[in-house]
């Protein structure tokens, strides 16, 4: 676990020397929306316009609130919705350019760990059905050798020994062996990248550790890429090297981990950051300050910034008609949003003298 | 506040060797095993423990909701020094559940009416118990309610399909909260919110507790947050109570070893502690061990541990583990008294 806190801010500037792995291009996933079962009526814009870099063996998070289209960013990552518009790269290729056999190749190089274990496993079948399937689908006929894959990443994912749970059904394990189970499947086709969607929410405190964890050991022994898709910033640390903060569609700040926890730029990662409590007797004893409102809804954003409306900071004129660029507020550390531009450095000290931390 | 001064006074709840057991067809499961428990008034207490330890059941025995496989329940609940295990179903649903108690179930954003605006809910409690009330003034009532939770009064006359899950859980405190109780129990009132709406509920809250004085019981694996609104803690551990502590003394420094693995096991948003796990399993209650049910996943296990240990008293701490055997001022409760082995 120490090598946990300790590669977190190294690897950062190294992530830049490796390959990239996986490439988000101007990515838009809209949803038609229609008038009376036909005509079009708008969109949801879910994902509108993210571009990120994944470098191999690197470990990013992606946090956001519920509605904020980190699940659809990451559907369209797994390449289950085709964009409306833009690119994912898998080492230079378009996901979607090699039709249904490019993209059936390009699933078995990514693994997928759902959110909730119970419901991701079919309960109709044992554990060595669910993880055989993978395999007989990318063509393995031997069924010994098959069943030694099994038995390695059971071990691998500390199941064992095997042979206590190759026969049980999903409602026989506790939580957290559920989620070993999923993290097997996902992990039994050797893939380069893992999509992990809010992996130990679910669980309890000390499970949640556990599989934690277990999922940054096996991040780190095969050198592979993690988009962990999460709510909660407090388990982020633990895990990502990079952090990607999501608001309506947007990611709006983009930072190495430490970086990001000491020094948010953006009013929404501070306002998020200060909503989580570390356990402490004093809480109990103050109010939490929380922007007002809503997110807003995808169908009609509010123009310029998204966050705006909900925004102490605001500049009015520019914040609500203008869409912020991104702006490298610190070295290596990009938000997009105005009072970063050189233009508003005075209206920046409001904001800045809410950063301080201890 | 009012927390200082009535230390002296009768707790608002007080449970003596509560039990609660359920038949299954593997056997008895011994979700409550005599829980011997206080809460003065005015303060919030938070009971915590994983999955399964008996902290929604508790809730439940307190409350007398039970489902229909109860096989044991025995023990006395005192409110506000009145015996209500004594009380007759029909007598408890009239005078207490609800009136006295009420309750925020788990997932309660999920848990209202369909079909019925949200207005007619918050304030059927009240027309039920209040056989007073008049229609109008149940109404008035629950728009004053909804301005204490924070749902803007143009929400009264929607249904729940229209109300985000903030706003809905928000429905759900003020349906508790409109019968005015001395108790409000919560049960998992945030887990499947977002944060920055667990940090506005808990907000709500805890001004509801400065302003009106409630006393509340908050139920969570959560401990990061269940500090927000925490003047006690107590801790929950295979059906038993292990530790119930003041919250300052409890967060600088748990005193049960079980207590102190969970906290280690709480992520912190910044600072460099390592997480550290539990090894091993809660055990089984359908037939837990005979001794200290930690024991087996204890570091600091010795001979001693294989007895059932007493809640010891710490100062105003109570812990349930033989370590502080020692140190103890004496034994809290109503259990067997330890035979002083010297």
């Amino acid at each position: 676990m120490t090598t946990m806190t300790q590669t977190a801010p190294s690897s950062a500037p190294m992530a830049s020397e490796k390959n990239v792995l996986l490439s988000v291009r101007n990515l838009k996933v809209w949803y038609e929306l229609r008038k009376w079962g036909f005509g079009l009526a708008g969109y949801v814009k879910a994902v509108d316009n993210v571009s990120f870099d994944l470098h191999e063996g690197e470990a990013i998070a992606i946090v956001g609130e519920s509605g904020c289209g980190k699940s659809s960013l990451m559907k369209a990552i797994l390449g289950l919705v085709r964009p409306h518009d833009g690119q994912i790269l898998y080492q230079g290729q378009d996901i979607f350019a090699g039709g249904r056999a490019g993209l059936r190749w390009y699933r078995s190089q990514v693994g997928y760990v759902q959110q909730d274990p119970f419901g991701a496993l079919p309960p109709f079948m044992s554990v060595r059905r669910i993880l055989e399937e993978p395999l007989i689908l990318i063509g393995m006929k031997n069924r010994e050798e098959r069943l030694a894959r099994i038995r390695e990443v059971m071990e691998e994912v500390k199941l064992s020994p095997p042979e206590d749970f190759l026969n049980k059904f999903p409602h026989m394990l506790s939580g957290g062996q559920q989620q070993r189970v999923v993290i097997a499947r996902a992990m039994i086709r050797n893939p380069r990248l893992m999509v992990a969607d809010e992996p130990v929410s679910m669980l309890d405190a000390s499970v949640r550790v556990e599989i934690l964890k277990l999922l940054r050991q096996i991040q780190e022994e095969h050198n592979l890429a993690v988009i962990y898709i999460t709510h909660d910033l407090s388990t982020v640390r633990y895990f990502s090297e990079r952090i990607f903060v999501m608001y309506a569609g947007k990611l709006i700040e983009k930072a190495p981990t430490d970086e990001l926890l000491w020094h948010p730029q953006h009013p929404y990662t501070l306002a998020l950051l200060n909503a989580i409590s570390d356990p402490d007797a004093s809480n109990a004893r103050k109010l939490r300050e929380v922007p007002p409102g809503e997110p807003p809804s995808l169908v009609s954003p509010p123009p310029g910034c998204r966050f705006h409306p909900r925004c102490k900071y605001r500049i009015e004129g520019v914040c609500d008609t203008e869409v912020p660029p991104e702006f490298e507020a610190r070295p290596d550390h990009f938000t997009a949003c105005w009072l970063y531009d050189e233009r508003f450095a005075d209206r920046r000290q409001a904001l800045e003298a809410d950063l301080q931390f201890d | 506040m009012s927390a200082q001064s009535s230390t002296s006074a009768q707790p608002v709840l007080k449970t003596e060797d509560l039990v609660l057991y359920f038949r299954t067809t593997k056997g008895v499961v011994q979700a409550v095993d005599h829980v011997d428990f206080e809460l003065d008034e005015g303060r919030a207490v938070v009971v915590i423990g994983e999955s399964g330890c008996g902290k929604t059941s508790f809730a439940k025995a307190v409350l007398r909701l039970l489902p229909r496989n109860v096989d044991t329940y025995t023990g006395r609940v005192y409110l506000d020094g009145e015996d209500i295990m004594e009380l007759d179903d029909e007598e408890f649903r009239l005078r207490i559940r609800w009136a006295k108690m009420s309750l925020v179930p788990q997932a309660a954003m999920n848990a209202l009416n369909p079909v019925l605006r949200v207005s007619d809910q918050v304030a059927e409690p009240l027309l039920i118990h209040d056989r007073q009330v008049t229609k109008e003034e149940a109404f008035e009532r629950a728009r004053e309610m909804f301005g204490y939770v924070g749902v803007p009064e143009s929400f009264l006359h929607r249904y729940p399909f229209e109300l985000s899950g903030g706003m809905r859980q928000r429905v759900a405190i003020a349906m508790a909260l409109i019968t005015r109780p001395r108790l409000i129990i919560l049960d998992e009132p945030t887990s499947a919110l977002d944060v920055l709406t667990q940090a506005n509920i808990m907000n709500v809250l805890k001004k509801i507790k400065w302003e009106t004085g409630t006393s509340y019981m908050l139920i969570t694996h959560d401990v990061a947050t269940s500090s927000e609104l925490a003047d006690d803690v107590a801790v929950m551990y295979a059906g038993q109570m292990v530790e119930n502590s003041d919250a300052e003394s409890f967060f600088s420094e748990p005193l049960h070893p079980y207590a102190k693995m969970l906290m280690a096991a709480v992520p912190k948003l910044r600072g460099d502690e390592e997480l550290e796990f539990i090894p091993g399993q809660p055990p089984s209650l359908l037939n837990p061990p005979s001794g200290c049910r930690f024991a087996d996943r204890c570091p600091f296990r010795f001979e001693k541990c294989d007895e059932d240990p007493p809640l010891f008293l710490v100062g105003d701490r109570k812990v349930k583990c033989w370590l502080f055997e020692k140190e103890a001022q004496g034994v809290y409760g109503t259990q067997p008294a330890v035979a002083t082995g010297d």
